[in-house]
């Protein structure tokens, strides 16, 4: 059932590298150097500003897969991966879809696991992608069963 | 600050030990995600789930791990991030951050990187592939 999603993509979603959410997010991850939120120290730079932590992309709205009704609860985050061109700018605006890459089914320890691959995309206002996240996504046999009722 | 070129393969970043994972860390980064699966903050919700008690964000350990790069931040930039999620993290768990570089080419860095928990066992382990805004001269 979940292999019919695979090549299905999200819509484009417009997001913004928010200052606030950025020093918020590298508090949170215990990163509060200045290259994240210090004005002076992003002006310094080489960028010229801000940049965001490399999981930052974490927050960002890829919108919905149309169909993919994924549970809200008992999926396990098996693998992720980012790619990036360069570091993400603070003030910049990103637009953000995902697509299913793969799907496969495998015995493991944890029984019949299904392995649903999505990757993220960011790409700048000129269409170029700036970065990539793919998210390793394993569902349990009765995560599975539950999906289906 | 040292430089990274300096680094010959085999040599570590030095360690970074996090503070005792607590409730209020994975609450801050819920909040900062926008990752609210309760597995992570409520008990109730993860003892349903079949777990002994609430579990750190995957995403949480891998956000603390990249940090052991962040001193470097004006010598490149971690152009490649990959990991696997090998074990949970629980309340008090005290993590450590390794980096090890493994490979260095003209213009990049590659680490084999992990977090360990007191136990010694890595909760997540992966590779970072750092990109030097400035290219190695070969002498």
């Amino acid at each position: 059932m979940l292999a019919s999603y695979v090549g299905k993509c999200s819509k484009k979603v417009k997001n913004v590298v928010e200052r606030g959410a950025v020093k918020k997010f590298a508090e949170a991850i215990g990163d509060l150097h200045p290259i994240y939120w210090e004005e002076e120290a992003g002006k310094n730079s080489r960028y010229q500003t801000n940049i965001a932590p490399p999981t930052f992309p974490r927050v960002f709205d890829y919108g919905v897969i149309e169909g993919l009704n994924l549970p809200a609860k008992g999926l396990i985050h098996g693998e992720q991966s980012f790619h990036y061109d360069r570091p993400l700018l603070v003030g910049e605006e990103l637009f953000c879809y995902a697509k299913v890459e793969s799907y496969d089914e495998k015995q493991s320890s944890m029984g019949n696991i299904g392995r649903l691959v999505i990757t993220s995309y960011g790409e700048d206002v000129l269409g170029n992608i700036i970065f990539t996240s793919t998210a390793t996504i394993i569902l349990t046999e009765a995560v599975r069963k539950a999906m289906m009722v | 600050m040292t430089k990274l070129v300096a680094l010959q393969v085999g040599d570590s970043l030095e360690e970074i030990r996090l503070r005792p994972v607590s409730r209020l860390d994975l609450i801050k980064y819920a909040g900062a995600s926008g990752d609210y699966n309760p597995i992570h903050t409520i008990d109730e919700e993860a003892k349903k789930a079949g777990l002994p008690g609430i579990i750190a964000h995957g995403m949480w350990t891998m956000g603390n791990l990249a940090k052991l790069f962040t001193p470097y931040v004006e010598q490149g930039f971690i152009q490649d991030y990959s990991v696997r999620f090998k074990g949970m993290v629980f309340l008090g768990d005290v993590i450590t951050l390794h980096a090890t570089l493994t490979e260095k080419t003209d213009n990049q860095l590659r680490f084999r990187v992990s977090a360990t928990n007191q136990n010694g066992n890595e909760v997540i382990q992966g590779e970072v592939v750092f990109s030097l805004y400035e290219k190695i001269s070969i002498p």
